[in-house]
């Protein structure tokens, strides 16, 4: 058992036995190796459910906003910058949430351990410091964790929660800078190439919106897509319907998405969804010095001004 | 579609207290301008939702053109300062999906600019003829693509 999960526990078990919280929202072992799944914790003798380990992708705080009781919740950096901003949406009372802030690591890609291990081949795995011991029916594994880590974990820029009651873990050294390079890259290429891999990328959606479902700031009562009066996007799997699905949930993420990756993760088809996002992140850093989640007080920028702001290029004849 | 009297389909979208009123001052000024433009009278720039933009694209607009006051002129004083940012981000969004860049344009025509707003319509035609009819994000169905209702002289 790791420090962090002896540490999670321990909070955990103090604030329900306090009757400071009804729930704790945090991870347990999934039924499968490599897959860690929420689970909400209610007495003292379910603590022990709780673990901390290399795979508890899951962003947890889409399950605070309309939770009547207090909660405690079990929070990565990316989990509380999408806390941060459900507490400024006013989604989340802060006073209703203890946040178990954990210092974090980076989250393990499993697909890609599964690619080199061959699929299914793992039946446990395990985690002391910075190892990765994978047990196969006779075989067994050590990598390191850090060459596994999921793309937007290796450029988490705020890895150590925004916000917290109290903190688990030991901040690691500084993180990286976010140099959006994989946005620069992107958009150095053809206009066309851009094009085509959008498309290729938009036409395995099969439109089940798990991506909108996953994200902890999709929580409007009725999504864009569902309305049918009037219907503005088609419901089929049509590429221009997608694509437009796509383009528009991106864009009411702006200023909002914390890139924790939950629609990625929830994707059943592998679509690259961050590309929109990550472009959307970046205009926001460059165009009004706002990243997401970091504080309480900044207002999203698209829903504030400035008189000088910068404005799209114009006809201007 | 693209042959040499192929003339593009623009959506216009006006805002009601200076574009619009622009519009009216070019027709009852007498000045000429390209008839490609279809308009679509809304309350403020800062009415416009971007859902607005795609879906004419999606309906086979070959363009689209977004107009309001100018920043600090705005009928609801703060309206098209909303509308600037978003359409900012909005603008680079699409232009990093790889659609053509000036598919989408933007500008600022008061009530009293009849001229310039027929000039506006002239630049934005010329550019969106140019690239040509509009092909990405149209939506085709089995029976062709959806087009928006065919202009008289069509």
């Amino acid at each position: 058992m790791s420090q962090l999960t002896r540490e999670i526990r321990e909070a955990a078990r103090k604030l329900l036995r306090a009757g400071q919280v009804q729930v704790v929202i945090g991870f347990e072992r999934g039924s499968l190796p490599m897959r860690s799944r929420p689970c909400f914790v209610r007495c003292e003798e379910d603590v022990d459910r709780l673990v901390w380990d290399g795979f508890c992708e899951t962003d947890v705080a889409r399950y605070l906003p309309k939770r009547k009781e207090k909660a405690a919740i079990v929070a990565k950096g990316c989990d509380s910058r999408a806390l941060v901003e459900l507490i400024k949406e006013n989604q989340v009372v802060r006073d209703q949430v203890v946040i178990i802030g954990v210092a974090c690591k980076g989250m393990i890609d499993g697909s890609r351990i599964e690619a080199k291990m061959g699929r299914g081949s793992i039946v446990e795995d395990d985690e002391t410091g910075e190892k990765l011991i994978l047990k196969g029916a006779d075989s067994e594994e050590v990598l390191d964790r850090r060459e596994f880590l999921h793309v937007r974990c290796k450029a988490c820029t705020h890895p150590v929660p925004a916000l917290y009651d109290l903190l688990v873990g030991q901040p690691g050294a500084e993180a990286p800078k976010d140099g959006f390079s994989d946005v620069e890259e992107f958009g150095a290429l053809d206009q066309e190439a851009r094009w085509v891999y959008l498309r290729d990328e938009m036409s395995k959606c099969i439109r089940c919106y798990a991506c909108r479902n996953a994200c902890p700031l999709c929580y409007c009562p009725e999504c864009f897509v569902d309305g049918s009066q009037p219907q503005w996007v088609g419901k089929s799997t049509n590429l221009a319907d997608t694509m437009v699905f796509h383009l528009i949930r991106a864009f009411h993420l702006a200023g909002r998405c914390v890139g924790c990756g939950a629609c990625e993760h929830a994707c059943p088809v592998g679509v690259d969804i961050r590309k929109l996002n990550r472009k959307l992140q970046k205009d926001m850093k460059d165009l009004f010095s706002h990243e997401a989640g970091l504080s309480l007080e900044e207002v999203c920028p698209l829903a504030t001004f400035r008189a000088d702001d910068p404005g799209p290029p114009m006809v201007d004849p | 579609m693209e042959s040499d009297t192929w003339e593009p389909k623009i959506v216009a979208f006006l805002c009601n207290w200076c574009s619009y009123a622009g519009a009216d001052l070019a027709g009852t000024s007498r000045i000429q301008y390209p008839s490609n433009m279809r308009v679509v009278r809304v309350p403020c720039s800062g009415r416009i939702d971007p859902l607005f933009i795609l879906a004419s694209l999606q309906k086979g607009a070959d363009g689209v053109l977004v107009s309001g006051c100018h920043p600090g002129e705005c009928h609801y004083l703060t309206g098209n300062y909303s509308a600037r940012r978003k359409f900012a981000v909005l603008k680079s969004l699409l232009e990093y999906t790889g659609l053509e860049e000036g598919r989408v344009q933007f500008s600022w025509v008061s009530a009293s600019e009849g001229a310039r707003f027929a000039k506006v319509v002239e630049q934005v035609t010329a550019r969106i003829k140019a690239l040509g009819p509009s092909k990405k994000l149209v939506k085709e169905t089995p029976g062709g693509s959806i087009h928006v209702a065919a202009h008289p002289r069509d």
